[in-house]
């Protein structure tokens, strides 16, 4: 029960982390096509300024609480994907670093440079998470000692690669909308235009993803046995069309809610799929870790329930209020203050 | 070269890169705190442009903190995966608590001081900066509560081959923790301390906002003085309890082969690893050591011959690094004692001032040395008396660690080489110029 209540847990604080980052990353993959001059890309970022940190620190999190609540997933888990976790790493630094330090010279060269580490340090994590999520889904190649056999390659197959598209998409929309939301005429048009068409590449591949997902992986067993839990992925797709709707009427906030519910809802889909493993193994079902073979000791369980259930609604109180408090649009009056990137 | 030996050097990189911005946001954002506390209680415009010029700062340092962090909570998944299986009951719930109730205080409340000055009123604002220097205090607790576990393991049974928690309290309260947090907070606050004075002895120097740098190096001065005395004595403790806790440790860090009562000091030693030796040993003061560590001039010390030859840490190594940041320490007390000596003229002291604003990377050197005392001289343990280093690595290529370690290499000298400039271009700007 106890590891149930934290497999939840788990697929709860990925799916924030995902909602989160996903405006970062989306903004950022999208800023070279809508930006073009100095001015605009310092709203980009300027958008995003005062939030990057705090998102940031879901990953921490999300990774923290997987060691902490199945530690044998997350020893296994980041040993096999070696390569990619740290590629994704490597690139959340540059773009995370990129922001900080674009706007602090004038020089053309420098502010160049860093709006191509933004860029790659904003397509390479959507990218990465997508193809490694799409591969959990259906089975990393772990023997009985947690070793990968395999390479990157194995990873990018048509599944992974698919899942890795899904990502890239739902977060350029996601992005965008955020985009329409906090920036003014003519930066927000063209925001909103691309969020439009963009739209509609991310409902083709999410019904293509969600096809392949039937004969791909076992996601779909779940759902047979409790077919309640249709309403997840039901919910999620209603959002994803209610985004289009709130589109249409230049609801940006609402569509951007929208586009949350959708980012969370599809994570939820994967990992209700995936219970009761957390890290399935391709080469035989016996391999896989599961929530009852990688846990933590009960008692360390219940503590870290204790520090969860008082502490990360507080975290998402104080969170919510910074989002209020920088709610308003980013002006080019805001670019002159002092603190503006 | 294996990969044990590889994932030693990336961690050693990742940890030592990501040490050099962690003391200043301990200590700066403390500073800055205090600094924006003196303009509400004075309404002194001074002191608020004090608090902005140093959080700008500040935030640079914090965000590249920040994303070398991230790297190296992965690296225990990735590099040591048979250490996280078998201590995941406490190194990865310390993991998550710092994160849930450290980590998002601290990057959410800097985010809405720094960009929150006019949308908030001056007492909400200056208790956003104050959350945060809290939440960066609780932060190095929680991360240091795990790494004292390492060297002084509590609370726990070995069962179904795993060290598993019986008792938390244990874990979070134990004096080794505890001596622990406060080592590495006041080495924060003296490197803040120092970089303070530092950047204002720079400018006093060339007279230019002498005022406004005349009250921010006081300040760090106030600063330094309290904290470098108090490392001495906090020091002093620590090493008593490392001695209980580690003795392989503190013969290294003494560089002691033979067992034996009354053990002298000697001012002027060089260890002869090979030989299991000491080549000098020169101004000896008699029975100082056994008195130093146990407070009993007959006290016994065990020395490194007592364990075999494979169970004692690199003497050079831990030993000179131990002597440098001694050395270093006391030197910290002296030139906070002639900055005190000459308060009152402290502006027209070129001397002092020039010294000062050299020794601006003296306590990073401090710092980044005792994590290596404390660091290699635990091996060749990873928990101390409970899992060799060797036995906690991940089943992972040497083409994997190697590419990863030379991109680490290059990643990180790209990144720091820009905040250094970065950080350089603004510490010698000054502040903004005061409101008309």
């Amino acid at each position: 029960m106890l590891e149930t209540i934290w497999f939840v847990l788990w697929g709860v604080l990925w799916a924030v982390y995902f909602m989160e980052q996903r405006i970062d990353l989306g903004v950022g993959t999208l800023a070279p096509f809508i930006a073009n001059n100095d001015t605009d890309k310092r709203l980009v970022y300027n958008s995003m300024g005062p939030f990057w940190d705090g998102n940031e620190v879901w990953l921490i999190t999300a990774g923290g609480v997987t060691f902490a609540a199945f530690p044998t997933t997350y020893a296994v888990m980041f040993s096999a994907l070696y390569t990619p976790l740290l590629l994704l790493l490597f690139a959340l630094i540059l773009r995370a670093v990129a922001l900080e330090f674009r706007s602090k010279e004038t020089a053309e060269g420098w502010r160049k440079f860093w709006d191509v580490c933004h860029f790659i340090g904003s397509f390479v994590p959507a990218l990465l998470l997508g193809v490694a999520f799409a591969n959990i889904f259906q089975g990393i190649p772990i023997d009985g000692d947690g070793i990968f056999h395999g390479n990157l390659l194995t990873l990018l197959n048509f599944y992974g690669l698919l899942g890795g598209v899904l990502f890239v998409l739902l977060f350029v929309v996601h992005g965008a909308l955020w985009l329409a939301a906090k920036t003014e005429a003519p930066l927000s048009s063209k925001a909103a235009n691309a969020a439009a068409s963009i739209w509609l590449a991310e409902l083709v591949v999410a019904v293509i993803f969600l096809v392949a997902t039937w004969f791909f992986t076992g996601l779909y067993n779940n759902y047979l046995s409790y077919p309640v839990l249709w309403l997840i992925p039901l919910i999620t797709v209603a959002a994803l069309l209610a985004i289009r709707v709130f589109i249409a009427k230049e609801a940006w906030w609402k569509a951007w809610f929208a586009s949350s519910l959708t980012i969370v809802g599809a994570t939820l889909f994967g990992v209700t799929g995936l219970y009761p493993n957390l890290f399935p193994s391709s080469l035989n079902p016996a391999y896989s870790l599961t929530v009852f073979n990688s846990a933590s000791s009960p008692y360390t369980l219940k503590i870290m329930l204790g520090v969860a259930l008082t502490f990360v609604p507080i975290v998402i109180v104080y969170q919510t209020w910074s989002y209020f408090l920088f709610k308003d649009k980013v002006t080019t009056e805001d670019l002159a203050s002092d603190e503006a990137y | 070269m294996d990969v044990l030996m590889l994932s030693r050097l990336q961690f050693a990189v990742a940890t030592m890169f990501h040490f050099i911005f962690v003391p200043l946001t301990l200590g700066l954002a403390v500073l800055v705190a205090i600094m924006e506390t003196l303009y509400v209680r004075s309404g002194d415009e001074e002191y608020k442009r004090m608090a902005k010029f140093w959080g700008k700062i500040f935030l640079i340092n914090f965000a590249v903190g920040v994303v070398t962090g991230i790297t190296l909570e992965f690296q225990f998944g990735t590099n040591w995966g048979v250490y996280s299986k078998y201590v995941g009951d406490f190194f990865g719930s310390l993991l998550a608590i710092v994160a849930t109730t450290s980590f998002f205080l601290e990057s959410t409340f800097i985010a809405i001081w720094f960009f929150g000055w006019k949308k908030l009123s001056p007492k909400v604002h200056a208790l956003c900066i104050w959350l945060v220097a809290i939440a960066s205090t609780g932060s190095a607790y929680w991360i240091l509560v795990a790494n004292s576990w390492m060297q002084h393991p509590v609370g726990y049974v070995i069962r179904g081959g795993r060290a598993e928690m019986v008792d938390f309290w244990a874990v979070i309260s134990q004096p080794f923790a505890i001596l622990t947090f406060l080592h590495n907070v006041f080495a924060g606050y003296i490197v803040a301390a120092f970089f303070v004075m530092g950047v204002s002895a720079y400018h006093l120097l060339r007279k230019s906002n002498v005022s406004f740098f005349s009250k921010s190096f006081r300040l760090g001065l106030i600063f330094a003085v309290v904290f470098t005395i108090g490392e001495v004595i906090v020091g002093d403790f620590h090493g008593k309890y490392m001695a209980a806790a580690q003795p392989t440790k503190l013969a290294a860090v003494e560089s002691v082969w033979e067992t034996g009562r009354g053990v002298p000091f000697s001012m002027l030693v060089i260890p002869d690893e090979e030989n299991e030796r000491n080549l000098v040993e020169a101004i000896q003061i008699p029975k100082f050591m056994s008195w130093l560590v146990y407070g009993d001039w007959n006290a016994e010390i065990k020395g490194l011959k007592a364990w075999p030859k494979e169970e004692r840490p690199p003497v050079t190594l831990v030993f000179w690094s131990f002597r440098l940041m001694v050395g270093l320490g006391f030197l910290f007390v002296l030139l906070a004692l002639i900055g005190m000596v000459r308060w009152n003229k402290l502006e027209s002291s070129p001397l002092y001032l020039r010294v000062m604003m050299y020794s601006i990377p003296l306590p990073y050197i401090a710092s980044e040395l005792g994590w290596i005392v404390t660091e290699v001289g635990r091996q060749p343990w990873i928990v101390n008396g409970v899992m060799k280093t060797s036995q906690a690595v991940s089943p992972i290529a040497f083409s994997q660690v190697a590419t990863s370690l030379v991109a680490f290499i290059v990643l990180y000298s790209l990144l720091g080489l820009a905040a250094f400039v970065i950080i350089i271009k603004f510490a010698r700007k000054g502040p903004e110029a005061a409101a008309a």
